[in-house]
C-alpha cells in the first residue's frame, strides 16, 4: 500500500493528465448534447473520445504514482484523487476498453437513428469510470460511480420506444441505485473509525471484526451487483443488449471491471488484513456465478443476451481468484495470494477484450442482418468473413484455449487453486477444490456455449434472407476488432509481460509478487516456481504452427491437390434446405437435459394428437429462472403490496392527515424524551 | 550445456515427436485386429490404418458447396493441436528440452482446442447430422472436461506438481506406496479415455450410419486429404490417452532425463509393450460392452468427476491421519 503524496507545490503529471482528459470527455459529451442532433457529429465525438482514452491509456501505462487534492466537493474534504498502481492499471483496461468501442463507434454510429441520445452519455460514461478509479475519497467515488450508473441508464434507454429496453431501463436503475446505496454504506461503515471520508484515513484504522465483516458484505453486494455476481446479475442480461453495441461493450467489457476494481479497492486495500472466513462467501459467490452463468448463456438464442450471461461466467471466475487470494492472503501466504490475485487481474483485462470483440461483432451482425435472434442468422461467415474472423479468434480466447489470453488467466487459477493444501483450514480445503470443480465446469461448458455461438450465427446455410443479403461491416468497426484480436493473440504468446506489469499490484496489495517471468528462458511463464508447473505460450504457439506447417508440406508432397466441389452428401438423405440444421435451441438440447433439471426445473412434453389425426406433434419446453422466481418476484410484490396498503393514505380527508401530523409530532417528542 | 548436449537433447525431443506420429496409427491397427479376433473373425492387418492414410492422402477431396475457409483450415489445426499434446506426453523418457512448455491442464487445452474446431466445422456445411454430432460432442465434453481436470487435480496434489514429466518422475522414483487416491484416479482416467476417444460405451468408431454417432456425425462431410488428417488425428489422441495413463500409473521403465541411448533404447521397448497391453485391454473391454444410450453417458462421466473430487478429498484425510 504506497502511500505516495505530493506536495503542495508539486502538480502530479499522470493524476493531473487523467483528470484533464476526463474533464474533456465531459466537455466533449456536452458539446454533443448541443451539436450532435445529425449523425455528421459521429465521428468527431468518438474519434476523440478514442484519442483523449488513448492518451489516459499511454499516461497510465508510462506509470507516475501521485495524489491531488481540489477544492470541489465537499467543503471541508474536498475532492482527493490518487493514482496508484492498482488505479493503474485499471485506468489502462478502462481506456483502452473504452478507445476500442470509440474506435468501432465511428463506423458503427453512422447507422444510429437517434444520435443525440447516445453522443453525449458514451464519452461521460468513459469519464465517470475514470474518475471512479482514481477518486481517494468515499464521496468522489460514489458520486463518480452514480455518474458512471446514469450515463450508462441513458445509453440503455437509447432506444427508448421498445418496451422491452424500457424494462431494462427501470430494472437497471433500480439495481444501480441499490448497489450505490450498499456501498454507501460500507464506506459509511469505514470512515466510522476516523470520522473522515479520505480513503487515506479509513486506510489507518484496525476495524472491530463483525464491522470489517459488515463491510466485505456490503462491499460483495454493492461490487457484485454492478459486476453482475449471481444472484444479483438480474439487470445484466436485459441492459447489456438494450444498449448500443459500443456501448454493450463497456458495459459487459469495462464496467463490470470498475466494478471489480471497486471491490479490490474496499476489501484489499482499505479494510485491512483479512480474516479467513472472508474468502468463504467471495469463493462460493464466485464458484456459482462461473457455473450458473454459463449454463444461463447456453440456453440463451439471442446472441447479445448470450453474451451477457457470459459475463456473469467471468466475474465468477474473476471472484474466484479474488477469494483464493483473500484466503492466502490470510493464511500468511503471500505468494499464493499474489498469483490469485494477479490471476484476477489479469482476467479482468482478459475479458474486458475479448468481450469487447464479442458485443462488436454481435453489433456488426445487426448492423448487416438487423437480427440479434440467432434462429435467423447463418451462413455469415460466406458473406462477412472479416467480422467472422475476429469473431472466431475471441470465442477462442474466451473459452480458454491456446495459445490465446483466456488460456492463460485460467490457468494461474487452477495453479493457485492448486495451492490449496497449504491451507490450514478445513473448510477451505474442501471449498477450493469444489471451486476448482466449478471453475472446470464452467471452462469447458464456455467452449461448448461459443461453439453454439460461433457455429449457428457464422456457420451452416443462412436460415433467413436478411443472413444471406448480409453485406460486410465498415473499416473502422473492423479495425477495432482485429486491434483487439490480435491483443488477446499477444498476451496469450507474451504472457510474462503482462504478469510483470501486474507484479507492482500484486506488491502494494498482498506484500508479495509473481516471480519476474520475462527473463525465463524461452518466454516461459511458471507461477511459483518451473518445478511446480509452468507454460510457454510462445512455444505452444509455434509448436502448433509448425506442426501445421509439417502437415500441410506432407499433404503436398504425398496427397493429391485436387478439390471438386459437390452438393452435400448428408449420408445420402435427400437436402430439406437451410431448416434441417440444428437451431440454437436444438444444439444446446442435450446440454439442458443434463443440467435443466437441477438449474431451471426444466421439463419437456411431448403432446401427440390421436390417432388417424394428422395434425403435428407438439415438443413443449418448460424453463424456470429460478432467481427472478424465488428472489426478485417474491421483492417485487412484497413492495407492491406495501404500496397497494399504503397508497389509500392518498385519498383521506384533511382532519386524517392534521392528526397524523400531529401523531408524528408527539411521536418524535416522545422519543426525544426517552432518549435523553 | 554444450552444443552436443544441446542437439541430443533436440534430436531425443525430435525423436518422441515423430514417434508418436508415426506410432499412432499403429496402435488403432492393433486395436482394430484384436477386436476382429476377439469376434472370431480375420480383421485387416494391423499396418492397415498406414494404407488407409495414404489412400486417403492421395484421393481428390470433395467439398460440399456450402463449406467456408473454417471447414479446411480445421482439418490441420485438429491435426498440430493433437499432435503437439501427444508430444508433450512423456513416453519413453521425462525430462526432454521442451518437456516443460506445456503442463497436464495446458494438455487438456489443446485438445480442447482441436476439439473446439472440429465441432465447428462439423456445423459449417450446414447438415442435420454435423449439428447432431457437433451437440453431442460438446456435451459429452462438457462433462468429461471437469472430470478430467479433477483427475489432475488429484495426481499434481500427490506429485505436488502439474508438469507431466516431473509427475512421471515423482511416480517412479519417490516412495509414493498405494493410495486409494491413485487408484480411483486410474478407473476415472480410464472412463474419460473412452468417452473421449468415442469408444464404446460412449460412442461406437465402427459406426457410419446410425442415429447414436457422435464423431463419425461430424466427419460425414470430410474426404480426402481432409479425412486423413482427422482420422491421424483421432488416432494420435488415442495413443496420447494411452501414454498418458502409462506415464502416470505404470512408469516402469521411463528414461530418466538427459540418459544414454540404452536407457531410451529400455524406454522404447517398454512404451511400445505398455501401447500393445492397452490396446488389447481396449479391444478387450469393447468386445463385452454394449454402447450406452446417450442420455446415460452423463452418469457414466459423472462417475469419473466423483472419483476425482473423492481422489482430492481422500488425500487430505490420508495426510491429516
Amino acid at each position: 500500500m504506497c502511500d505516495v503524496r505530493g506536495d503542495a507545490n508539486y502538480l502530479p503529471m499522470t493524476v493531473t493528465i487523467v483528470l484533464a482528459c476526463s474533464a474533456a470527455l465531459l466537455l466533449l459529451g456536452m458539446a454533443a448534447a448541443i451539436g450532435g442532433r445529425t449523425s455528421r457529429a459521429t465521428p468527431p465525438v468518438y474519434g476523440g473520445t478514442a484519442a483523449i482514452c488513448l492518451l489516459v491509456c499511454a499516461a497510465a501505462l508510462a506509470g507516475g504514482d501521485g495524489a491531488l487534492v481540489l477544492p470541489i466537493g465537499l467543503p471541508w474534504l474536498g475532492a482527493h484523487v490518487r493514482i496508484d498502481r492498482l488505479a493503474g492499471v485499471f485506468l489502462t483496461l478502462v481506456n483502452l476498453g473504452g478507445a476500442g468501442a470509440a474506435l468501432y463507434a465511428i463506423g458503427y454510429g453512422r447507422h444510429e437513428h437517434a444520435p443525440q441520445r447516445v453522443l453525449p452519455f458514451f464519452p461521460a460514461f468513459i469519464a465517470a469510470m475514470n474518475l471512479v478509479v482514481i477518486a481517494d475519497d468515499a464521496y468522489t467515488f460514489l458520486w463518480a460511480w452514480e455518474l458512471m450508473s446514469l450515463a450508462s441508464w441513458a445509453l440503455v434507454m437509447a432506444d427508448h420506444r421498445s418496451a422491452g429496453n424500457r424494462r431494462a431501463g427501470i430494472v437497471y436503475l433500480i439495481m444501480a441505485t441499490f448497489s450505490a446505496l450498499t456501498l454507501l454504506l460500507a464506506f459509511g461503515v469505514l470512515a466510522a473509525s476516523h470520522g473522515s471520508y479520505a480513503f487515506a484515513d479509513m486506510r489507518l484504522g484496525p476495524l472491530p471484526a463483525w464491522r470489517a465483516g459488515l463491510v466485505l458484505s456490503l462491499a460483495l453486494i454493492g461490487a457484485g451487483s454492478k459486476a453482475g455476481l449471481m444472484p444479483l446479475h438480474a439487470w445484466l442480461p436485459l441492459a447489456h443488449p438494450a444498449a448500443p453495441s459500443h456501448a454493450s461493450a463497456l458495459m459487459s467489457g469495462v464496467m463490470t471491471k470498475v466494478a471489480v476494481y471497486a471491490f479490490i479497492r474496499i476489501v484489499f486495500d482499505l479494510l485491512g488484513p483479512a480474516t479467513w472466513w472472508w474468502s468463504v462467501p467471495v469463493l462460493i459467490a464466485g464458484g456459482t456465478a462461473a457455473a450458473l452463468g454459463v449454463l444461463y448463456a447456453l440456453m440463451e438464442h439471442d446472441l447479445k443476451r448470450l453474451l451477457a450471461y457470459h459475463t456473469v461466467e467471468n466475474i465468477g471466475i474473476i471472484f474466484i481468484g479474488l477469494g483464493l487470494a483473500l484466503a492466502f492472503g490470510a493464511n500468511g501466504l503471500r505468494g499464493g495470494a499474489a498469483l490469485a490475485l494477479t490471476a484476477a487481474v489479469f482476467h479482468a483485462f482478459n475479458h474486458m477484450l475479448f468481450k469487447s470483440v464479442l458485443f462488436f461483432g454481435a453489433g456488426a451482425v445487426l448492423t448487416a442482418t438487423g437480427e440479434r435472434d440467432m434462429g435467423h442468422l447463418g451462413g455469415l461467415i460466406h458473406r462477412m468473413p472479416k467480422t467472422a474472423l475476429a469473431f472466431l479468434v475471441a470465442c477462442a480466447a474466451i473459452s480458454a484455449l491456446p495459445p490465446l489470453n483466456g488460456f492463460v488467466s485460467e490457468w494461474l487459477t487452477f495453479q493457485a487453486i492448486l495451492l490449496h493444501p497449504d491451507l490450514p483450514q478445513w473448510g477451505l480445503k474442501i471449498a477450493v477444490p469444489a471451486d476448482g470443480a466449478l471453475l472446470a465446469l464452467a471452462a469447458a461448458l464456455a467452449a461448448a456455449c461459443f461453439v453454439k455461438a460461433f457455429g449457428i450465427c457464422f456457420l451452416g446455410r443462412p436460415r433467413t434472407t436478411q443472413a444471406a443479403q448480409a453485406r460486410e461491416v465498415d473499416r473502422f468497426s473492423l479495425a477495432a476488432m482485429f486491434v483487439f484480436a490480435a491483443i488477446c493473440l499477444l498476451a496469450g504468446v507474451f504472457p510474462g509481460a503482462v504478469i510483470d506489469w501486474m507484479a507492482p499490484v500484486a506488491q502494494a496489495l498482498t506484500g508479495a509478487h509473481m516471480p519476474t517471468q520475462i527473463d525465463r528462458a524461452w518466454l516461459a511463464i511458471a507461477p511459483v516456481d518451473e518445478a511446480r508447473g509452468s507454460y510457454d505460450g510462445l512455444l505452444i504457439f509455434l509448436f502448433t504452427g509448425v506442426a501445421a506447417m509439417i502437415a500441410a508440406a506432407l499433404v503436398h508432397r504425398l496427397g493429391s491437390h485436387a478439390v471438386r466441389r459437390a452438393r452435400l452428401w448428408d449420408c445420402g438423405y435427400p437436402d430439406l434446405g437451410p431448416t434441417s440444421q440444428y437451431s440454437a435451441a436444438g444444439f444446446a438440447q442435450p446440454i439442458r437435459r443434463v443440467f435443466g433439471p437441477l438449474v431451471f426445473r426444466s421439463s419437456e412434453t411431448v403432446t401427440m394428437p390421436p390417432p388417424g389425426d394428422r395434425a403435428p406433434a407438439r415438443i413443449d419446453k418448460h424453463m424456470h429462472d429460478l432467481a427472478w422466481e424465488y428472489l426478485y418476484q417474491p421483492v417485487c410484490d412484497a413492495l407492491l403490496m406495501v404500496a397497494d396498503v399504503l397508497n389509500q393514505l392518498q385519498f383521506l380527508t384533511i382532519r386524517r392527515y392534521l392528526s397524523f401530523v400531529f401523531l408524528a409530532l408527539v411521536g418524535l417528542l416522545l422519543a426525544l424524551t426517552l432518549w435523553q | 550445456m554444450t552444443a552436443l548436449d544441446m542437439i541430443r537433447a533436440l534430436a531425443a525431443q525430435g525423436a518422441q515427436m515423430f514417434l508418436v506420429l508415426l506410432a499412432a496409427p499403429l496402435l488403432t491397427g492393433l486395436v482394430r485386429w484384436v477386436k476382429a479376433r476377439l469376434q472370431r473373425r480375420r480383421g485387416p492387418s494391423v499396418i492397415q490404418p498406414y494404407r488407409d492414410l495414404l489412400r486417403l492422402l492421395r484421393k481428390e477431396a470433395v467439398l460440399p458447396e456450402t463449406a467456408s475457409w473454417l471447414f479446411r483450415v480445421a482439418p490441420y489445426v485438429i491435426f498440430s493441436a493433437t499432435w503437439v499434446a501427444t508430444a508433450l506426453v512423456p513416453t519413453f523418457a521425462t525430462g526432454l528440452l521442451f518437456s516443460w512448455s506445456g503442463d497436464l491442464i495446458a494438455i487438456v487445452a489443446l485438445l480442447g482446442t482441436a476439439r473446439f474446431l472440429q465441432a465447428l466445422a462439423a456445423l459449417d456445411v450446414g447438415t442435420s447430422f454435423g449439428g447432431l454430432g457437433s451437440s453431442r460432442e460438446v456435451m459429452i465434453a462438457s462433462l468429461a472436461e471437469p472430470a478430467l481436470l479433477m483427475l489432475v487435480f488429484t495426481v499434481a496434489l500427490i506429485a505436488g506438481t502439474t508438469q507431466l514429466s516431473a509427475i512421471a518422475e515423482h511416480l517412479q522414483f519417490e516412495q509414493v506406496g498405494l493410495r486409494v487416491s491413485l487408484a480411483l484416479a486410474l478407473i476415472g482416467f480410464i472412463i474419460v479415455a473412452i468417452a473421449e476417444n468415442a469408444r464404446i460405451p460412449v460412442d461406437n468408431p465402427a459406426t457410419h450410419l446410425e442415429l447414436t454417432m457422435v464423431h463419425e456425425a461430424m466427419l460425414l462431410e470430410y474426404s480426402g486429404r481432409y479425412l486423413a488428417l482427422i482420422e491421424w488425428a483421432a488416432a494420435q489422441k488415442l495413443l496420447m490417452y494411452a501414454s498418458l495413463i502409462a506415464c502416470i500409473f505404470f512408469p516402469w521403465g521411463l528414461a530418466p532425463a538427459g540418459s544414454g541411448l540404452a536407457h531410451y533404447a529400455v524406454g522404447v521397448a517398454a512404451w511400445l509393450a505398455k501401447m500393445a497391453v492397452a490396446g488389447c485391454a481396449l479391444a478387450l473391454f469393447e468386445t463385452v460392452t454394449a454402447k450406452m444410450r446417450l442420455f446415460r453417458v452423463p452418469g457414466f462421466l459423472g462417475i469419473a468427476l466423483m472419483l476425482g473430487l473423492l481422489g482430492t478429498l481422500l488425500l487430505f484425510v490420508s495426510r491429516g491421519l
